[in-house]
């Protein structure tokens, strides 16, 4: 009841939701929120969760999130769950789950790889393993730890 | 099934029926390869073959395998006298060539190149060697080596011996034997072993769990197969280190005695120290053989992909 009233709190933006606990500050770090950024943000952390014990919010006011971004917090973030809210309501709620393929956001680690040359070209990976996660280049063909790639 | 109009840039892009399709074509080019007889499948056609970096046996193999299909060559190789030199990139580059063949032979230094020009190119791209990524025709060429010499693949004993951490040529060949259900004996010195990715796509994809050792005794008793490749100076930290660890890991006649009569040695060549030359003149010794299956192997890619076979 008490988390509802926060999520009422925005008017129009996001809320991602039933983040692990201790990765909240990660997820805004994926989406680039820190210096510089105006939007009203909260970070609720350690919030207790009936689903997975302890948990974290982010809640972002005035934001959409695009496709990659989504991506990109279901990689350190899997099952959080994405609330759209407009005037108040959430009128789009989805879990995140982690995609078969990322196009385009992130680097290749591998300095010999093609996508790391002057050539007009996004890197993408292949989700091998979704636990943990590990992707293969499509490129170099190497296989990463989530940890080479963040 | 057919191969008309693929790109050939991974061993990891091939089934199993597909890459059983190239083998058994590459037999009926045998003849042919000898210039026993002669082919005009490709009387018209220009390969286009782009090394960025010299590979004089690649480049040749792929040479000679073109004109006994009556086709012809045209390319460069090395970058200092092309348009790259000026900082051209792969991309123009292609898009330039593309237009003047009807297929393209890639050797380039940076990994995902030949993949990132079969994405530019119209025609149909074969991979032959991006850095230390795939060299595709030469997983094909050892397979069909190992079946000519031994009838089968499956359920022979293969050992894989040397640098099997960075050598490209053991990486993709481990996985493709296990597709072809052998038994893999992988030997290396300390540090130089196969790498968790490798292992467990083998394991993962095919069932299969090779045995590992350092030892290079007890790793070539039961092999029928023993395919070894060079192991570089630079891998080790100290040059004596570096090379008794050459000298451990030698063929030589003394360490035959204690193998299989009948078994068959493999070698990606050039080779430089770690096969006695005393070994060249053994029955066992089949890195020339080898090295002639490339253009059979090569001649039925370049038919099937242009669809005239
Ligand atoms: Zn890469």
């Amino acid at each position: 009841m008490k988390e509802e009233l926060k999520v009422k709190k925005i008017k129009d933006g996001t809320v991602i939701d039933h983040i692990k606990a201790g990765l909240g500050k990660k997820v805004l770090d994926i989406l680039g929120i820190g210096d510089g950024f105006s939007n009203t943000t909260a970070l609720l952390m350690n919030v207790p969760s009936e689903k997975i014990g302890r948990k974290d919010i982010v809640k972002i006011e005035n934001k959409t999130l695009k496709k990659e971004e989504v991506d990109k917090i279901a990689l350190i973030a899997p099952n959080a769950t994405w609330n759209v809210i407009k005037d108040f309501k959430v009128v789009r709620k989805s879990r995140i789950e982690i995609p078969d393929m990322l196009e385009g956001i992130l680097k290749c680690p591998n300095p010999k790889c093609i996508t790391n040359s002057n050539e007009p070209i996004k890197p993408n990976f292949i989700i091998e393993e979704k636990e943990p996660v590990r992707l293969r280049c499509n490129y170099c063909e190497r296989l990463f730890d989530l940890k080479d790639v963040l | 099934m057919s191969l008309k109009g693929r790109d050939i840039i991974s061993i990891r892009d091939l089934k199993k029926d597909e890459v059983e399709l190239i083998l058994d074509s590459a037999e009926k080019m045998e003849s042919y390869a000898r210039g026993e007889k002669v082919l005009k499948l490709m009387e018209g056609k220009i390969l286009g073959t782009l090394f960025f970096e010299p590979s004089t046996r690649t480049r040749l193999s792929f040479t000679a395998a073109m004109q006994r299909l009556g086709g012809q060559v045209m390319g460069f190789s090395g970058t200092s006298v092309t348009s790259i030199a000026k900082g051209e990139n792969l991309t123009d580059t292609i898009r330039t060539v593309e237009r003047y063949c009807d297929i393209i032979v890639i050797r380039h230094p940076l990994e995902g190149s030949a993949r990132l020009a079969a994405e530019v190119s119209s025609k149909p791209v074969i991979n032959a060697g991006d850095g230390a990524n795939q060299h595709p025709t030469q997983t094909l060429l050892d397979l069909y080596t190992i079946k000519k010499v031994k009838g089968r693949i499956k359920g022979l004993n293969i050992a894989l011996l040397g640098d099997l951490k960075y050598a490209r040529t053991m990486r993709s060949l481990a996985c493709a034997l296990a597709m072809f259900d052998a038994d893999l004996t992988l030997i290396s010195p300390r540090g130089l072993e196969m790498t968790s990715d490798i292992l467990s796509e083998i394991e993962n994809n095919y069932g299969k769990k090779p045995f590992q050792t350092n030892d290079i005794d007890a790793g070539l008793r039961k092999a029928d197969v023993i395919y070894i490749c060079r192991i570089q100076k630079e891998r080790f930290e100290d040059k004596y280190e570096a090379e008794k660890m050459q000298k451990a890991f030698r063929i030589t006649p003394e360490v035959l005695s204690q193998c299989k009569d009948e078994v068959a040695i493999l070698h990606p060549l050039p080779k430089v120290t770690e096969i006695d030359p005393r070994v060249d003149e053994m029955k066992c010794a089949k890195y020339f053989d080898q090295t002639f299956y490339g253009v059979p192997v090569r001649m039925a890619l370049l038919a099937l992909i242009s669809g005239v076979m």
